[in-house]
């Protein structure tokens, strides 16, 4: 049986006219990496400031291993580890200094711990002494990271860690991550990039405050129903152009250097949707059936679900 | 072509680009050229010299040694020039939140010597173009982030520039929302403005005419994505850039 760590209850929180969450409802399973998968302006961020205890919800519950964000806050706070958006260290301590400070107001000891943090935390250590702010970007994160971690957290939640960070440095960081699932921590992440899906093993796809759906990347892109077709064509604006105007094309979008078309229950084939480029005059190198990916389903459910 | 329309048709002309700060070399020996109307992707690791190169190309710093020319205009010595001559957007701070679309468009409109009728037939054509007609009264940060960027853009190349310099335009925005963005930038390139952008959306490298990888202040591959794809054996930029820009952490800069 797997038991519940995390869990929202028809989570609401508004700014003034601008909801930001709109009754929102989650389960997240002790030991798993979740994805919250969604734009600026999805809710994600105001979602994990009310788990973190630093916002109140306006209507709703939310529990962090049996503790309620609201009534049992000062518990809470020391088991979370957490990693704002906006690098939030003391830029004006060293990288030691900032990694004992951290330990300090947990009271544990840095070297307890240490072990947890050794694989990110050991690219650091050459440059202890320098300055936080005068680290790179890479660097900084590295950094954020391991004061989240140094007094071994029960529940990781991390804010967009990846955005502004490159393609090598990504893939780095969800590295570390795995490696700290294996710790038994269990791991909230909030991105905007729809490739780090499949790296959890749950997601829930947001979009203007809403959970437009959960589950594993498998069971999202499970729920994709329509025939999904490559397509690789001399002209790409031009092929997009035509292809929306035509009938039983249901979509029509760039993906790389392909188009991704999606039709109507009237075609299913490859011959048929063929039959239908050449009736055009529509040019192409490659034409293939594909499954579709997290990000055709996220453009799929965002067609589907109302815009404010 | 002959030589002066081979010139004119440059638009970005880089020989031997060095800046150092310090010790540190921060582009190291850069040299491509950029033509009239391309879309060329500037990608790289964080750290590797991206934004610095990009300053000098915008007339925002003096390179160390070596020769620059943007839109026919010597960085040492032109950067008025080149800066009239050039559009340029940011992820962020590119608008004023606390002004409406269309004020932002007068503001920017201003800056850059249009009339007030060029401003407006500007506006109307935007607000027309990206149907955002109920939109013109509207304060810049009560906007969505991808209506945002899109004005951004709009008033990036309002008036006319060579060049609209783009700095990861769509990061954070929604995957419907960043394809209409690099519609517009096809659009835009077609009109025969060259469209210099960087990304860290490694799809987004494939939609390029072009595109530069750099490695530590060096640019260590540019071709087409089709050719780079074939010279380095990957199925995809993503890979290429893998490929190129990964290295021992003992390489790391701090």
């Amino acid at each position: 049986m797997n038991s519940i760590e995390v869990y929202g209850h028809r989570l609401t929180k508004s700014y003034g006219e601008h909801q930001a969450l709109n009754v929102l409802d989650f389960e997240i399973i002790k030991g798993e990496i979740f994805g919250f998968i969604g734009p600026d302006g999805a809710g994600k961020t105001s979602l994990f400031r009310i788990l973190t205890t630093l916002l109140l919800p306006d209507s709703g519950e939310a529990k962090v291993a049996d503790l309620d964000v609201v009534k049992q806050y000062r518990q809470l706070r020391l088991i979370l580890g957490y990693m704002p958006q906006k690098f939030s260290l003391y830029t004006d301590l060293t990288v030691r200094e900032n990694l004992d400070f951290f330990a300090g107001i947990f009271k544990v000891k840095v070297e307890e711990n240490l072990h947890l943090v050794e694989q990110i935390y050991g690219q650091l250590q050459p440059f202890e002494s320098r300055r936080a702010g005068d680290l790179s970007g890479g660097m900084k994160q590295k950094l954020a990271l391991s004061c989240a971690l140094i007094h071994k957290p029960r529940v990781l939640i991390l804010d967009e860690p990846t955005t502004g960070v490159d393609a090598v440095s990504r893939q780095e960081f969800w590295e570390m991550l795995l490696l700290l699932k294996k710790e038994g921590i269990t791991i909230l992440v909030a991105t905007p990039y729809m490739d780090e899906a499949r790296l959890c093993d749950r997601i829930a796809l947001m979009q203007h405050g809403q959970i437009m759906a959960t589950g594993t990347p498998e069971e999202i892109v499970s729920g994709f129903t329509k025939q999904l077709f490559r397509l690789k064509p001399d002209n790409t604006l031009e092929a997009l152009h035509q292809l929306r105007q035509m009938s039983d094309i249901h979509r029509a979008e760039m993906f790389g250097e392909y188009i991704h078309l999606s039709t109507s229950s009237a075609i299913k084939s490859r011959a048929a949707v063929e039959e239908k480029l050449q009736s055009a005059n529509i040019r192409y190198s490659l034409l293939e059936h594909i499954e579709p990916g997290i990000e055709d389903c996220f453009i799929e459910l965002m067609q589907q679900t109302s815009t404010p | 072509m002959n030589k002066l329309d081979e010139i004119k048709s440059k638009v970005i002309v880089v020989k031997d680009l060095v800046k150092k700060f310090g010790s540190f070399v921060a582009n190291d020996h850069l040299n491509f050229e950029v033509g009239r109307g391309e879309i060329f992707g500037f990608l790289g690791a964080n750290g590797a010299g991206k934004t610095t190169a990009m300053r000098i190309l915008c007339g925002l710093s003096k390179p160390t040694s070596g020769n620059v020319r943007v839109a026919g205009f010597d960085v040492y010595t032109q950067t008025e020039k080149i800066k009239a001559h050039i559009g340029y957007m940011s992820q962020r701070f590119s608008l004023y939140e606390d002004l409406t679309v269309s004020e932002n468009f007068q503001f920017y409109g201003g800056i850059y010597g249009l009339s007030r009728m060029e401003i407006k037939e500007k506006l109307e054509n935007m607000l027309n173009r990206l149907q955002l007609d109920a939109m013109r009264k509207r304060l810049i940060r009560t906007l969505p982030p991808g209506i945002r960027q899109k004005v951004a853009f709009s008033i990036a190349i309002m008036h006319e520039p060579e060049i609209a310099f783009l700095d990861e335009p769509t990061g954070g925005v929604d995957p419907i929302t960043r394809r209409q963005f690099w519609e517009m930038i096809y659009e835009t390139a077609a009109k025969g403005i060259t469209v210099f952008v960087t990304t860290h959306y490694m799809d987004e490298a494939e939609y390029c005419d072009r595109i530069s990888i750099m490695v530590d202040g060096r640019i260590e591959a540019l071709d087409t994505p089709a050719a780079l794809k074939q010279q380095y054996d990957a199925p995809s930029i993503n890979d290429v850039f893998l490929k190129l820009a990964r290295k021992p952490a003992t390489n790391i800069q701090p």
